[in-house]
C-alpha cells in the first residue's frame, strides 16, 4: 500500500505547485516584494491564510485587517491538528515541526488511508512534498508572475477546485451525507457571511448529530 | 511589511500548534470522531468556495465545469494529478470558449 501512499503525496505536492505559482504572482502584484511573499510561504505555509493576508494587503487594508483575516482562515488547522496528534503522536522538535505541516493537503491524505502506519506516511510525505513544491512555485510565480499572465486564463482555479474534490473524494463514499450538508451551509453562507466564516460554520457541522456513517 | 508577515505567520501557527498541545487522554473517542467528520465537512466546504465563490458572492463559472469533469474523472478512478490538470484545462478551455 505504500507506494501509492508515495505517489498520491507526491500527486498533492505537484498539485499544490499550479496554485503556488498564482499565489507567488498574485502577492507579488499586491506589492509585497518577493521576500515579503516567500515568507508568507515558508512561514505561515497555509495556502487560504496566505491568499486571505496578500487580499487585504492588495485592497490596501490595515495590517491587522491582514494578520486577523490570515489567522481566522486558519482556524481549521487546530481540527487538523487535534486528529494528527492521535496519530503521529509527536515529541519535541517533531511536534512543532508536524504542527508547521498540518494544513488541508497533509491531514486529507493522510485520513484517506486505511491502516496506521500509511496515515503517519500520509501526512509526512504530503507535507513535506507540499512544502517543497508550494515554495518553489511560489517564488516563481513572485519572481515572474507577470510572464505566466493571468490565473483564470490557466484555470489555475478551476485546478483548485478539483484538488479539493479529489482530497475529498475518498471520504465521500463513506461520509456522502455530511459532506452535502457541509457543502450546503457553506454555500448559503458564502454569500451571507464574511470570509472565512463559511467554512467555520461547516466545521459546526461535523459537531451536530447529523449526516452519521451511512 | 517583514514584521507584519512574522506577526501573521505566529498567528496561524498558533492554531496549528494549539491541537498538537491538547493531551489526547481529553480528546477522548467521541473527540477522535469529530475529528474526522471535520475534514469531511471542511474539504466539502473548501470544494464549495474554490468552486463557486468570489469574495463573498455565489457564481456559477468556467470553475463549476472543472468540478463536473474532475468528479467523472474520479469516479473512473483516474490518478489524482490528472483530475487537477483537467481541472486546469476545462476552466481554461471553457474560458477560451467564452463561457
Amino acid at each position: 500500500m505504500s507506494r501509492q501512499v508515495i505517489s498520491t503525496s507526491l500527486s498533492v505536492g505537484l498539485a499544490t505547485g499550479l496554485y503556488g505559482v498564482s499565489f507567488g504572482a498574485i502577492g507579488s502584484a499586491a506589492g509585497l516584494g518577493v521576500p515579503a511573499v516567500m515568507l508568507l510561504s515558508l512561514l505561515m505555509f497555509s495556502g487560504a491564510s496566505q491568499f486571505a493576508f496578500v487580499g487585504i494587503v492588495a485592497a490596501g487594508g490595515a495590517p491587522i485587517t491582514a494578520i486577523s483575516s490570515a489567522w481566522l482562515m486558519g482556524v481549521r488547522n487546530s481540527f487538523y491538528g487535534l486528529r494528527l496528534n492521535s496519530i503521529i503522536s509527536p515529541r519535541g522538535l517533531w511536534r512543532m515541526l508536524a504542527a508547521h505541516l498540518t494544513i488541508d493537503e497533509s491531514n486529507a491524505v493522510s485520513a484517506a488511508q486505511e491502516g496506521l502506519r500509511d496515515q503517519k506516511l500520509g501526512f509526512w510525505l504530503t507535507g513535506g512534498a507540499v512544502f517543497i513544491f508550494w515554495n518553489t512555485a511560489t517564488l516563481l510565480g513572485a519572481l515572474a508572475g507577470n510572464l505566466f499572465g493571468s490565473v483564470e486564463a490557466w484555470g489555475l482555479d478551476g485546478a483548485a477546485a478539483a484538488a479539493f474534490l479529489g482530497l475529498l473524494w475518498p471520504r465521500l463514499r463513506n461520509n456522502l451525507a455530511l459532506a452535502g450538508i457541509g457543502a450546503l451551509v457553506a454555500l448559503v453562507a458564502i454569500p451571507l457571511t464574511p470570509a472565512g466564516v463559511p467554512v467555520l460554520l461547516a466545521a459546526v457541522v461535523a459537531l451536530l448529530p447529523i449526516g452519521g456513517k451511512n | 511589511m517583514i514584521s507584519t508577515v512574522i506577526f501573521a505567520s505566529l498567528a496561524v501557527y498558533s492554531w496549528k500548534i494549539l491541537g498538537f498541545l491538547i493531551p489526547d487522554r481529553l480528546i477522548g473517542e467521541r473527540g477522535r470522531l469529530i475529528a474526522e467528520r471535520m475534514t469531511v465537512s471542511l474539504l466539502a466546504a473548501l470544494v464549495m468556495l474554490q468552486g463557486f465563490s468570489t469574495q463573498s458572492d455565489l457564481v456559477l463559472d468556467a470553475r463549476a465545469a472543472s468540478l463536473v469533469v474532475a468528479g467523472a474523472l474520479l469516479a473512473m478512478r483516474v490518478p489524482y494529478i490528472f483530475v487537477v490538470l483537467a481541472g486546469a484545462l476545462v476552466a481554461a478551455g471553457a474560458r477560451l470558449l467564452g463561457l
